[in-house]
């Protein structure tokens, strides 16, 4: 395949950035998107140019460290994966392909493609945990039953892997599927009720205060989210936040 | 923290929008019902509605939360907005975002100013006149067997007052009132003919069509901005579930889609059958 | 120097709580006083950071990420095991002691394994009372499962990502002390040496990779907790950022490196397409326990499939060998990695592999998609022999079973494995060697302590399935945070620790003088060329069988690709930016040494054990030969200037609680 590629380049945060087109040739349909790139900037080096620099580690869909807003879409047009699951063979030859970084003001671009998510520890140190030592001397595992269901729940709660695309791809940059996804974790969990009103009112105030958007529950974050993450956690969080508020 | 928490934060900005938009929504209920009557009543039915509107102080009460909903959820939206802006300052250069999201979603603050604008004109071609205008009053034509019909004043006490006995000057009118000429002694309350107002405003040979157009377009403004934000505003409030699902798409439905749809009929029905 | 393993006396069952009644302490006023860098923050690092902090140490945590939760940890999938015997099966400290020190092939540490086995119940305790959402059964009790190489099920899990929400658990964790200020978080931040002042590890100098600042950090102890070094490999199922260079630059500096050859080869890998791979994925172990693994049986259907003039679903059922059932009929499908990993490589070797790369062998759920539709069929009493209803049942099972990795297969292969066999090879995946500790886990450097896998001590020659986790954890929420006080406890006096010293400037000159050479080399090629380069020949002649021409030849060959490197490597940009080109060139220089040592090691080592097969010690039947009499030691590497001049030390491994017997799988 012969593609066009337009790509946001930008040398550091200071500078101002910039699309800039990019051809490249004999892209297999079996490479991964970053894989394509791994080529175009092989490329870029052997003929002295600046290759681009993008995020990316495991290269398998867990660690949440690739981002890309890729044809209008964060990770792309392809549903339930990362950028880095992403293959060609979604593209057709002879197609344009943007390529830009996830854009929110909390996010600010530290170079081309790569972004700056710092702020999504910053929630979670406002208390995205369980306030218990881990000394090991705490009850045994099986003191506490939990229904299966409020398991199962909390787990695919607890499968964000905070790559960022709820805020890039909602049109207000909000952060609220992230946020509500730990809210909701520990909020279904016997072991994070004790502590749940603080959590999700601090959380909330972190979440506020770094500058992202609100929810207009367009629900396109649950819908470009790599993990699936429901909207209902969006929910979920509203009633803890508004039972907390009132407490 | 919890008080400033139900009126700063980002989450109590969500849910006073909520909230003033599910209260908008049972006033157009009650809009509707009383509308409807232009259809299925007659003047009199719809004029005493519209008095009983103006004039009933729990309704009363009621208007002024209406407006102040109104207002509220305006300068909310508007708030949000603003903020939801500043939260991407460079945008990007292609975004798909109907493959995520639907129109009306991402559209309510369009749509919901489109709604203000109509909202503003609607009242002052009809809330207004109903409050401040001199305004006609209703005339009902009385029939006795064998006698030419009379015209009289329908009034609240179910008091007779001729037409001509006014002409002739033998009653005075103030407002809405009927007195003994020259004295404070009130005969009766007239009722403002809002019937006659809205008909021929619909009936309107050089605007009847255009107000009945652009009425209808309001309408369908309006099923936009329901048909997600009816929905979204119990997701706001976080009583989404998969249990109320069902229950609340099949109201979002009524709301979104048949109450604007009665509304609409209303004028059309008003300007070519009536 | 001599190795002491300082491992306590007295009765195996009793050292560990021995051990605890008799270190010393630091108080907690004095621990606020004492500062402690920890490199890494996957489940090692992630939990003793967490620990450390909890307990009142200042902590300085980096990682090259741009947060601690995106370590290399989180990509696990199976499972953490620990001898909790909730299934009533038998289980025990002892059991699960003994199934890795007999999983590692008889080449690690009594003691140590001991240890872990003993901790591994506090883990479980710990990690649910942190939130993390193990599988539960309907009683809401924790669910277990079975995994390779064992008789008991005592695998804990959180469906397909335990890995992640374990880690999650001690990222939530470290979150909670970087929220009171206890921990101060260094993200994107590389270790690039290792800083002694007199003697004592006190500090490291790591890069800013965003803008390229080369910093300064003193602490009273340096914790490394980088991981393994599959890397070298180029293509492995590690994490394209994981390095050696954290445990190099400490080996470099005196730390003993040791049993760099153990490597493990899994066996079920998404094969390799094309010269633009950069990056192998796993499919769990536990597709093993209902996938048949077969090659065709003729060598003109292989190579008829091969040219894609044939389709595995077109051979018949007795021109298909089903190697793994056919060489172990009493294990089959279900061997240990290392032996299945290597069975693979021999009928493609022999010329059986079926892509078009000729590496790769079939791992096929069509019988099991059978098996389980008959069953359905006859439990929901319906036609058993109708196959379209029997496919249709069966695949329902298949899919609630293994659907989220058939559908992860499926977005890489496009194939679609439920009508047509998977394609599988083996790829690197864990390495069991690592820098040498004592039972402290304290390295030859004194101060200078490394867990996890970037250690050598717990899985021998052979780590067995859900063991990786569990040591990670171990290591870091209850083994260090009392070894380390024991040794800070002298340092209570000490004070602060001056970056201004001139062993600080020593250090940072020397990587500032590798960074200018790298960036001012204006080569030729980039430093993938280079990469790929070794990566091919630590796979052809240091991989999963190895002999002693082709591990010469490799030290050789290293030995001038690295020489090459230096001359002809082409890093644009400068330092002082975001320059992800540089981060490469200074991992990829440090796997340029650690390769030569570790086919020195391999070439040492005149014995097969776990993950490392010496073609001239096998049984006639191609089976692995130990040597206990003359190999049951540990190798521990000192760096003189040169890798193929490292000084060999041995650790003698004594087993006086187990038996040494062959492995045997037959």
């Amino acid at each position: 395949m012969n593609l066009t590629l337009k790509i946001w380049r930008q040398s550091n945060a200071k500078e101002q950035g910039k699309m800039v087109d990019y051809k490249i040739a004999n892209v297999s349909p079996d490479m991964s998107f970053l894989e394509m790139l791994d080529v175009l900037n092989n490329e870029l080096i052997e003929k002295g140019d600046d290759p681009v620099a993008f995020d990316h580690d495991c290269r398998e869909g867990i660690c949440g460290m690739c981002s890309l807003f890729i044809n209008g879409e964060a990770h792309g047009p392809d549903r339930g994966i990362t950028t880095c699951q992403l293959h060609m063979r979604k593209f057709k030859d002879g197609d344009t392909i943007y390529i830009e970084p996830f854009r929110a003001k909390a996010f600010p671009v530290i170079k081309d493609l790569v972004v700056d998510r710092t702020a999504f520890d910053k929630i979670q140190h406002a208390g995205g945990f369980i306030s218990v030592n881990t000394s090991g001397n705490t009850q045994d595992a099986n003191a506490i039953p939990v229904p299966k269901h409020d398991a199962d729940r909390a787990f695919d709660a607890a499968t964000c892997i905070g790559c960022g695309a709820c805020v890039a791809t909602c049109k207000n940059s909000s952060a609220m599927l992230f946020v509500s996804a730990k809210v909701s974790q520990f909020a279904l969990l016997p072991q994070g009720k004790v502590e749940a009103a603080d959590r999700v009112l601090n959380m909330v105030a972190e979440m506020d205060a770094l500058g992202f958007g609100n929810c207009t529950n367009t629900g396109a974050c649950e819908v470009e989210c790599p993990k699936g993450i429901s909207l209902e956690n969006i929910a979920r969080m509203n009633r803890e936040y508004l039972k907390a508020s009132l407490k | 923290m919890a008080k400033s928490a139900l009126l700063k934060s980002s989450l109590a900005k969500k849910y006073w929008m909520a909230l003033t938009g599910l209260f908008l929504c049972l006033f157009l209920v009650g809009h509707l019902a009383g509308n409807l009557q232009l259809i299925f009543g007659d003047a009199s039915a719809f004029n005493e509605y519209a008095l009983f509107m103006t004039t009933n102080p729990a309704v009363k009460v009621l208007s002024y939360v209406t407006y102040i909903s109104i207002l509220f959820h305006a300068i909310d939206g508007i708030v949000l907005t603003i903020q939801n802006k500043k939260a991407r300052p460079i945008g990007y250069a292609k975004n798909n975002a109907a493959a995520n999201s639907s129109f009306s979603s991402r559209n309510m603050a369009i749509l919901g100013t489109l709604l203000l604008v109509f909202i503003v004109t609607h009242m002052a071609n009809f809330w207004a006149k109903m409050h401040f205008a001199e305004m006609p009053l209703q005339k009902v034509e009385v029939k006795v067997e064998g006698q030419e019909p009379v015209l009289i004043y329908k009034t609240v006490q179910q008091q007779a007052i001729p037409v001509n006995a006014v002409e002739m000057g033998q009653l005075e009118v103030k407002g809405t009132q009927f007195f003994q000429p020259g004295t404070d002694l009130k005969v009766a309350d007239g009722y403002k003919d809002l019937h006659k107002i809205t008909v021929e405003f619909f009936k309107n040979e050089k605007t009847g069509l255009i107000a009945t157009i652009a009425y209808v377009l309001a309408m369908v403004v309006l099923g936009f901005h329901l048909s997600h934000g009816f929905g979204s505003a119990f997701q706001s409030l976080g009583v989404n579930n998969p249990k109320y699902r069902g229950c609340i798409k099949g109201l979002s439905f009524i709301i979104a889609y048949v109450i604007p749809a009665l509304f609409a009929i209303i004028p059309v029905y008003i300007h070519f059958f009536k | 120097m001599k190795l002491d393993s300082k491992i306590p006396q007295g009765p195996l069952d009793k050292k560990w709580s021995e051990y605890k009644n008799h270190i010393k302490l630091v108080n907690p006023a004095n621990k606020r006083n004492i500062d402690v860098i920890v490199v890494g923050t996957g489940l090692a690092g992630g939990s003793a950071a967490a620990t450390l902090a909890e307990l009142g140490y200042n902590v300085k945590a980096f990682c090259y990420q741009d947060s601690p939760r995106r370590a290399h940890s989180i990509a696990a999938q199976g499972g953490i095991n620990a001898s909790k015997n909730y299934q009533g099966d038998g289980d025990s400290v002892y059991r699960l002691f003994y199934d890795t020190v007999k999983g590692g092939d008889y080449r690690a540490r009594e003691a140590n394994v001991y240890r872990l086995a003993e901790v591994s119940e506090n883990i479980i305790d710990q990690c649910v009372a942190q939130g993390v959402p193990f599988a539960r059964e309907y009683g809401g009790l924790l669910d277990n499962r079975s995994f390779g190489g064992v008789q008991v099920s005592r695998t804990f899990y959180a469906k397909g990502q335990t890995g992640q929400q374990l880690l999650l658990g001690a990222y939530s964790a470290m979150n909670r002390q970087i929220g009171r200020g206890k921990i101060q978080m260094y993200n994107r931040h590389e270790m690039l040496d290792i800083v002694l002042v007199d003697g004592k590890a006190r500090g490291i100098i790591a890069r800013n990779l965003i803008n390229g600042e080369i910093e300064r950090h003193s602490a009273h102890a340096v914790v490394i907790c980088t991981g393994g070094y599959g890397n070298v490999f180029f293509l492995s199922t590690n994490a394209m950022g994981s390095n050696v260079t954290a445990a190099w630059k400490a080996h470099k500096r005196g730390a003993y490196f040791a049993n760099p050859c153990y490597t493990q080869i899994h066996p079920t890998c998404i094969p390799v397409t094309g010269d633009h791979q950069s990056k192998l994925t796993l499919m769990s172990e536990s597709l093993r326990n209902d996938g048949r693994i077969w090659v065709p049986a003729k060598m003109e259907d292989a190579v008829a499939i091969r040219e894609g003039r044939l389709k595995p679903t077109q051979i018949a059922e007795e021109d298909r060998d089903y190697y793994l059932e056919r060489r172990y009929p009493s294990f089959g499908n279900l061997v240990p990695r290392d032996v299945a990993s290597r069975a693979a490589k021999e009928r493609c070797d022999a010329g059986y592999g079926v892509n078009a790369t000729g590496e790769a062998v079939y791992l096929d759920f069509a019988s099991a998609i059978e098996r389980y539709g008959k069953e359905q069929a006859r439990i929901h009493h319906m036609d058993e022999n109708d196959a379209k209803l029997v496919y249709k049942l069966g695949r329902d099972v298949v899919e609630n079973k293994y659907g989220n990795l058939f559908q992860m297969y499926e977005k890489i292969v496009d194939e679609d494995p439920y009508t047509t066999p998977m394609m599988i090879y083996p790829a690197v995946h864990y390495t069991m060697g690592g820098l040498w500790v004592d039972y402290n886990l304290m390295s030859t450097i004194e101060g200078c302590y490394v867990l996890g896998e970037a250690n050598f001590s717990d899985h021998g020659a052979n780590r067995l399935g859900a063991s990786a986790l569990m040591q990670g954890l171990a290591d870091g929420y209850f083994v260090l945070p009392y070894t380390i006080g024991d040794y800070l406890a002298n340092d209570i006096r000490t004070g602060a620790i001056p970056t201004d010293l001139p062993e600080f400037d020593a250090a940072e000159k020397n990587v500032r003088g590798m960074i200018d050479h790298l960036i001012s080399n204006n080569g030729t090629h980039s430093v993938d060329y280079f990469h790929k380069k070794l990566g091919k020949i630590m796979w052809d002649k240091v991989g999963m069988a190895r002999n002693a021409k082709g591990l010469t030849e490799a030290m050789a060959e290293i030995a001038q690709l690295r020489e090459e490197f230096y001359k002809d490597v082409k890093v644009s940009g400068t330092n002082e930016s975001f320059n992800q080109e540089l981060e490469k060139a200074l991992r990829v220089a440090d796997y340029l040494e650690l390769g030569e040592l570790f086919a020195k090691d391999a070439l040492h080592r005149e014995e097969s054990c776990g993950g490392h097969f010496r073609e001239e010690h096998q049984t006639e039947d191609g089976e692995a030969k130990r040597d206990d009499e003359n190999f049951a030691y540990v190798a521990a590497w000192e760096y003189k200037g040169n890798p193929s001049e490292a000084v060999l030390h041995k650790e003698d491994l004594v087993y006086e609680n187990i038996k040494l017997v062959t492995r045997s799988y037959k």
